[in-house]
Formats: C-alpha cells, sequence, structure tokens
C-alpha cells in the first residue's frame, strides 16, 4: 500500500450532509439507549412490585430534573426508532437513490423533532 | 483487515449480524408501540391495569424476547461503535486490549439485564 496517500480524518473539517448526520445521531442514540435500559428496568421493577412502587414511579416525575431525563430518553428512543424504520425502508429498497437518501434523512429529522416534542408536551 | 476481530460480533459474519439486527429492530419496535398504545389506550392507566398486563404469561414472555431483543441488539449495534472508534489507527497499539475489555463489560452489562429481567418478570 502506498503510505504517502492523502488522508483526511480530521473530522472538523469533514462536511456533514443529513444523511451523515442522521447516522452519527442514530449511533449516539443508540449508546444512550443502552444506558437508558438500565432505567427502564428500574421503573419496570419498582411499578410491578406494589401499588406502592407504582405511586411511586408516578411520584418520580413531578420533578423537572426527573422529566428531563425521562425526556431525554424518550429522545433518544423516539429518534432511534424513527431512524431505524429508514434503514429498515431502504433494505425494503425504498429511498435508496441519493436524492431519495437525503430526502429520508431530513423526514426523519423532521419527524423525531416533532415526536420528540409530543413528547414533551405529555410528560409536562 | 478485519478478520481478527470480527470474531467478537454477534452473528459471526456479516450477514447474520445484518439479519439479527433486523429481526430485533422489528421485535423492540413492535413492543415499543404496543407499550406505548396500552399506555394510552387504557380508560384507567393504573397499577391495577399495568399489573395485571403483566400477570398474563403471554405478556412475560413477550418482554423476556424484547429483553433478549434489547441486549442482541445492543451488542451488534455497540460492537460496531467499539470496532469503529477503539481501532490501533484511532488510538494505537493498546487499542485492541481497551476493546476487549469494553466489549467484556458490554457482555457483562448485558447478563446483568438479562439476568435482572427475568427476575422481574417471574421473581417474587
Amino acid at each position: 500500500m502506498n503510505k504517502n496517500r492523502p488522508v483526511n480524518l480530521d473530522i472538523s473539517t469533514i462536511k456533514l450532509p443529513a444523511a451523515a448526520l442522521v447516522s452519527i445521531l442514530h449511533r449516539i442514540s443508540g449508546v444512550v439507549l443502552f444506558a437508558v435500559v438500565a432505567l427502564l428496568l428500574c421503573m419496570l421493577d419498582a411499578s410491578l412490585e406494589s401499588e406502592q412502587g407504582f405511586a411511586d414511579v408516578a411520584a418520580a416525575f413531578d420533578s423537572i430534573p426527573a422529566k428531563l431525563i425521562l425526556w431525554a430518553a424518550l429522545a433518544a428512543l423516539i429518534y432511534h426508532l424513527v431512524a431505524g424504520v429508514r434503514h429498515l425502508l431502504m433494505d425494503l429498497g425504498i429511498g435508496e437513490t441519493l436524492e431519495g437518501g437525503r430526502r429520508g434523512a431530513v423526514m426523519v429529522l423532521v419527524v423525531a423533532v416533532v415526536l420528540i416534542l409530543l413528547a414533551g408536551v405529555w410528560i409536562w | 483487515m478485519d478478520m481478527v476481530t470480527t470474531i467478537t460480533s454477534f452473528g459471526r459474519s456479516g450477514t447474520f449480524d445484518w439479519l439479527y439486527q433486523r429481526v430485533s429492530a422489528v421485535v423492540l419496535a413492535t413492543y415499543t408501540l404496543f407499550i406505548v398504545g396500552f399506555i394510552f389506550l387504557s380508560d384507567d392507566f393504573s397499577y391495577q391495569t399495568w399489573s395485571a398486563l403483566f400477570e398474563q404469561r403471554w405478556m412475560r414472555v413477550f418482554t423476556l424476547v424484547a429483553l433478549l431483543a434489547t441486549v442482541v441488539h445492543a451488542w451488534i449495534g455497540l460492537w460496531s461503535v467499539v470496532t469503529d472508534y477503539i481501532t490501533n489507527r484511532m488510538m494505537g497499539p493498546k487499542a485492541t486490549a481497551i476493546r476487549v475489555v469494553v466489549e467484556v463489560l458490554l457482555a457483562a452489562v448485558a447478563v446483568f439485564y438479562t439476568v435482572w429481567g427475568i427476575e422481574i418478570l417471574w421473581g417474587v
């Protein structure tokens, strides 16, 4: 291999088109969700433990910090789900062209933002 | 070039990882929509309706399948992330050792989640 070939791996100089943004956010939200599983199991555990446990989980979300954590967790879940559906659609051959990929990526961002805002409205 | 690292991938080949990732994604999307639907469509979402749902064996099995899908899905996703960023090119010769340690920790968390989930669902 020619060791002197030009390489540009300086991320700060690489452009981030919509599809690339959707991709990196999919990764970040996925990593976040692996930690969120612990939160969900915790909530499931308490909510099934007893009527008091269920009430405690519900009451925990009265505080602002808890609301923010729940919203962030739901945002990661919503985003990851929407971007994942795009992957599945592309596997079916939908939106695979360059233009289709761009449009799909923008749609993912728009749909995710709308759903995340709705989730925020629901939490508050 | 990647021959050494692929032995830690879930399905041992890109084709199987691809398939497992999609199957688990569909399971997780279905489970998520079911839970969201249950919470919003219940006339009276309370401890009674929630615990009655989880008293059904099919719901416990559905939840366990979703949890196992989570573990598989997370392993394949995190493996991709870890083998992309914790590399010799990015971090020097120590990368392989660091990557193995991270993978072992992730696997330990995955086992912990699985056991915890089974205890919640079937333990008293």
